[in-house]
């Protein structure tokens, strides 16, 4: 699997990304520049990663999502190429249209930094398909703007075709209020595009590969898409 | 040509700032404020004389990325 990392200015989780991917695959992935208007030959995956790219002015992931980079990445999507955006990323893919919704500031108006459980909700894709549906997964977030909003009949509608990704939950994988960290609807954590070869979610997989700092819940996701 | 942009939650959206914002001015003991919205303004120039073209540049700014028209309304004004 060939895979590259967009890298915008603010962008601060590609080296783990990157790392994820490499232990996964194999093979390190190319660090893309946002201001690059093709993707490398060949890109089977693209990863949009965490952070604060251009500093979440305007909107977080606005800016970005009118980058030259995403016009490529936009493309690859629409030829049925693989895109992860983690945290900023999944921000970004909403901003670009490459996935439905908007993150709005946490309700609670706190950003978030610790371990969170997340049901899974879906395995039946390229990027979930290393889980088992239901499957409680403990992922890290660190977000202030992760409160997933959509309007009522799009909301229904990635819900009957199987969009969502991952809910927010507890450790006994009960999805309810309490669990709920940032007010997303229906404790939306990660959605997919109506083609499932787009996935965007708050939490960072990417920091749970290795037991030495937390655990290994995000490897699966990795391994599956590195085949 | 001066125009201006303004962009403001829909109505029904959560805006966590506005209610913090409140809350602030609710500690400073400013009276008679029932509730705040926080919203975004932006001052634009424009070239040329033309208000119909301006006012379809600034709609396509908006449109495309000044707002997100999933929870927020525009207005725009030219002087």
């Amino acid at each position: 699997m060939k895979s590259a990392v967009i890298l915008f200015p603010g962008s601060n989780r590609e080296q783990d990304a990157a790392r994820a991917l490499r232990a996964a695959s194999g093979a390190a992935p190319a660090i893309v520049w946002h201001a690059e208007p093709d993707l490398p030959p060949g890109t089977d995956l693209v990863v949009l990663p965490g952070g604060f790219s251009y500093g979440d002015y305007l909107r977080c992931g606005a800016i970005a999502a009118r980058s030259p980079a995403m016009r490529a990445v936009a493309r690859h999507a629409e030829r049925g190429g693989l895109v992860l955006g983690i945290c900023n990323g999944f921000q970004i893919l909403c901003e670009a249209g490459l996935l439905p919704g908007v993150l709005m500031r946490n309700a609670n108006r706190r950003f978030l930094c610790r371990m969170q459980h997340v049901r899974v909700e879906n395995a039946g894709t390229p990027f979930t398909r290393g889980y088992a549906e239901g499957q409680v997964a403990r992922f890290a977030i660190a977000h202030g703007e992760g409160n997933f909003e959509a309007d009522d009949a799009t909301i229904e509608a990635i819900e009957d075709a199987g969009q969502i990704a991952f809910r927010y939950c507890d450790a006994s994988g009960r999805v309810d209020q309490a669990a709920n960290p940032n007010g997303s609807q229906r404790n939306i954590a990660g959605v997919f595009n109506s083609r499932f070869n787009v996935l965007g979610l708050m939490p960072h997989p990417e920091n749970l590969i290795d037991p030495l700092v937390g655990g290994i819940d995000g490897r699966p996701l990795f391994e599956a898409l590195a085949g | 040509m001066k125009a201006r942009v303004v962009v403001t939650l829909k109505t029904g959206v959560l805006d966590p700032q506005g209610k913090a914002i409140e809350g602030a001015l609710r500690s400073l003991s400013i009276a008679g404020i029932g509730s705040v919205r926080q919203g975004k303004v932006f001052d634009v120039e424009i070239d040329g004389e033309d208000r119909d073209s301006a006012r379809k540049t600034l709609n396509e700014a908006c449109e495309r990325l000044l707002a997100n028209t999933i929870v927020e309304n525009y207005s725009v004004e030219i002087a």
